[in-house]
């Protein structure tokens, strides 16, 4: 048989081979173009800024002593607590919407590149997530350590500014990136949402509940490495000396979603889309 | 050039597709054939690498789909309109893609143009109609206007005049020297696009051939034989002649006979013989649709049953004669195929399972809708390549 050649037409446009720049292009379009980012985002930032914020006025007019050798900056913890629901659902709707959507097989038809498509989801949306919390977490560490002064707070440092902006920032984002390798994992938002909340919540719940002696060190554990638990050291050095503290939260927290992301790509490549 | 090598895909017990192999050639449009089920979505998406073969290969101009060095420059492919996000607008989301591919971002606009959504192209793609979805669904295929391009099902979800518009795209960029593979269900619409078709049934290879050597190949021709209404037993006698004769004999709602098996002149001397006056002795050629039908019939797996309403029927009443509409008076007409059995089987053919079955034994009611009808070819195929004579079942 007299195979034709597949380049009996040829296109004017010139081809070059595809890269990782282009997939992120394409991604920060795609997230930028979405009404849930614009939500999930805007929502996240009035915790952080809103609450963060109120809380400290809160305190500052009640004038307790704190104590617990915390800093003016540990009141933006709730706000940046309450925030990381809104993380967690952008981080699962990034790739399960592609999903529910069938999107997906959009996507991965324009770049079979599996690999490719979720290195770029992951880079744009740690950014997006990381660049926004950055920005509010100092927003509001300037407010909360300008709002009040006295209640037995200790003075702040500069590495407990670095710790209270860029290491919680990076401690979310990357909290975000392991709700999005869950949502590549399950493929489905509301059901990868739920088991990221269950994630989020069920290790101190289980604590509770855990009153046996022979249970002491696994609750000791459960409860020292909760996500909200792990959150609460980077701002203020846990009294009891066990558990993490200063910045292993954020590594343990790397590490977790490295994992999880490297699941999320096997899983990706194996499976039919 | 698409070119598949023994593509099989299981999935757990049931296979999809089963050894296929075929070639789809640049320059003319290939019409990708089957009923609902059969697998042509899943070997579209075994082309593009969405899904893994369990055997066989695929390739592209020799390569596999993962391994083109810019696989949307060079296969365009529209396999579900749906597959879009519906938050986001018609430009945005072809913007995405066009990034994704390395395509300068001026070639959005010019594909909005091509497939005419431009008035929209800042919409959010939720509120499109299943039209103007298959239209994004095209403008994206032609995105990295590319040397290989695949549609499945371009057409569903189209007016008349977007169908008519899809028919000479496809002509067209087939004409420029691109390999164009468009599935379908319908013969009628591939009748009017395709030069070739690859014709599958429960995942296996049925035809691979130009649509002249299909129609050459499938439609068998037939004498129609009226005998006087006034005679009935002429209309036996000539039966019997014929089924003598070696005929095969059906008859007709209109009281006619159709004969297949003998030529025509040897019925005109037979009905001499047997001294039978005949009111019409006229040939006919089956369509495209129904040669389609014949062979695909026994491969389709989803076929409606008739609605038997069991339990719902009351007790006798006043009403209960007319069990249907048209009772005893089957509708009159050239477009009325046997009842009983609208696509015989030709002579030497196999005896059709399903056929035998579809001959329901005096259903309760001659619904209004007779069961298990063929389907209809959308209103908007009209002339047709072949001849549409009185098998015509629409």
């Amino acid at each position: 048989m007299t195979a034709p050649s597949v380049s009996n037409y040829v296109s004017p446009i010139p081809v070059r081979r595809a890269t990782l720049a282009d997939a992120l292009a394409s991604e920060w379009t795609k997230i930028r173009s979405l009404r849930s980012t614009m939500w999930t985002m805007g929502i996240m930032v009035l915790l952080v800024f809103g609450v963060g914020s109120l809380i400290a006025m809160a305190a500052g007019a009640a004038g307790d002593d704190v104590g617990n050798n915390a800093s003016a900056l540990g009141f933006a913890v709730f706000g940046v607590l309450l925030s990381i629901i809104c993380v967690i659902t952008l981080g699962v709707l990034t790739m399960s919407s592609e999903y529910n959507t069938g999107m997906i097989r959009t996507t991965l038809t324009a770049c079979p590149n599996r690999g490719r498509v979720l290195a770029a989801k992951a880079i744009v949306f740690f950014l997006l997530v990381f660049v926004i919390m950055l920005v509010s977490t100092t927003l509001v560490a300037m407010v909360d350590t300008a709002m009040i002064r006295g209640n037995g707070l200790v003075e702040t440092t500069g590495p407990m500014w670095l710790k209270a902006t860029f290491g919680v920032s990076l401690y979310v984002a990357l909290l975000g990136l392991l709700a999005l390798a869950v949502g590549t994992l399950i493929r489905h938002s509301a059901g990868a949402i739920a088991a990221m909340l269950g994630l989020m919540l069920l290790p101190m719940i289980m604590a509770a509940f855990m009153v046996a002696d022979s249970l002491t060190d696994l609750r000791e554990f459960l409860l020292e490495y909760s996500i909200p638990t792990m959150l609460f050291t980077i701002y203020v050095t846990p009294s009891s000396g066990s558990g993490p503290e200063g910045w292993d939260a954020v590594f343990v927290m790397a590490g977790v979603a490295a994992v999880a992301l490297g699941g999320a790509y096997a899983a990706l490549r194996s499976r039919d889309a | 050039m698409i070119e598949a090598v023994g593509l099989t895909k299981r999935y757990g017990a049931k296979t999809a597709v089963h050894n296929l192999s075929f070639q789809v050639r640049p320059g003319v449009v290939t019409g990708f054939l089957g009923p609902n089920g059969s697998g042509k979505s899943t070997t579209m998406r075994m082309i593009v690498g969405l899904d893994r073969p369990t055997s066989g290969q695929v390739t592209i101009g020799g390569l596999p789909y993962a391994q083109l060095p810019n696989a949307p420059r060079q296969v365009g492919a529209l396999l579900d309109a749906k597959a879009v996000h519906g938050g986001r607008s018609a430009r945005l989301h072809l913007l995405s893609l066009a990034q994704l591919a390395g395509i300068p971002a001026r070639r959005v606009d010019e594909v909005l143009g091509v497939v005419g959504l431009q008035g929209v192209a800042g919409k959010r793609s939720k509120g499109f109609s299943l039209g103007m979805g298959q239209r994004l669904g095209i403008a994206a295929a032609l995105l990295g206007d590319p040397q290989v391009l695949l549609f499945d099902e371009p057409v569903n979800g189209l007016d008349p005049e977007g169908i008519l518009w899809v028919r000479n795209l496809m002509k067209q960029l087939a004409a420029e020297g691109r390999t164009v593979f468009v599935s379908s269900h319908l013969m009628s619409e591939m009748a009017l696009t395709a030069d070739h078709l690859i014709v599958i049934g429960r995942g296996q290879l049925l035809a691979d051939m130009s649509v002249q050597d299909f129609i050459a190949a499938n439609s068998a021709g037939f004498a129609r034989v009226r005998t006087p209404d006034t005679e009935p037993e002429g209309r036996e006698k000539l039966t019997a002649a014929l089924v003598e004769a070696g005929g095969q004999v059906l008859s007709e709602p209109d009281g006619a006979l159709r004969v297949t098996g003998v030529p025509l002149p040897r019925i005109s001397d037979l009905a001499h013989d047997a001294d039978v006056r005949l009111w019409e002795l006229s040939p006919h050629q089956a369509s495209l649709e129904e040669a389609y039908m014949r062979m695909t019939q026994a491969a389709v797996d989803y076929r409606s049953t008739a609605d038997q309403r069991a339990g719902l029927w009351q007790a006798p009443g006043p009403y209960a004669q007319a069990p249907g509409y048209g009772h005893g008076m089957p509708p009159q007409g050239w477009a009325q195929p046997a009842p009983e059995n609208p696509y015989p089987a030709l002579p030497g053919e196999q005896p059709n399972p399903y056929a035998q079955q579809a001959a329901v034994p005096a259903a309760p009611a001659e619904a209004p809708a007779a069961p298990a009808a063929p389907p209809a070819a959308p209103a908007a195929a009209p002339a047709d390549l072949t001849k549409r004579d009185s098998e015509d079942a629409r």
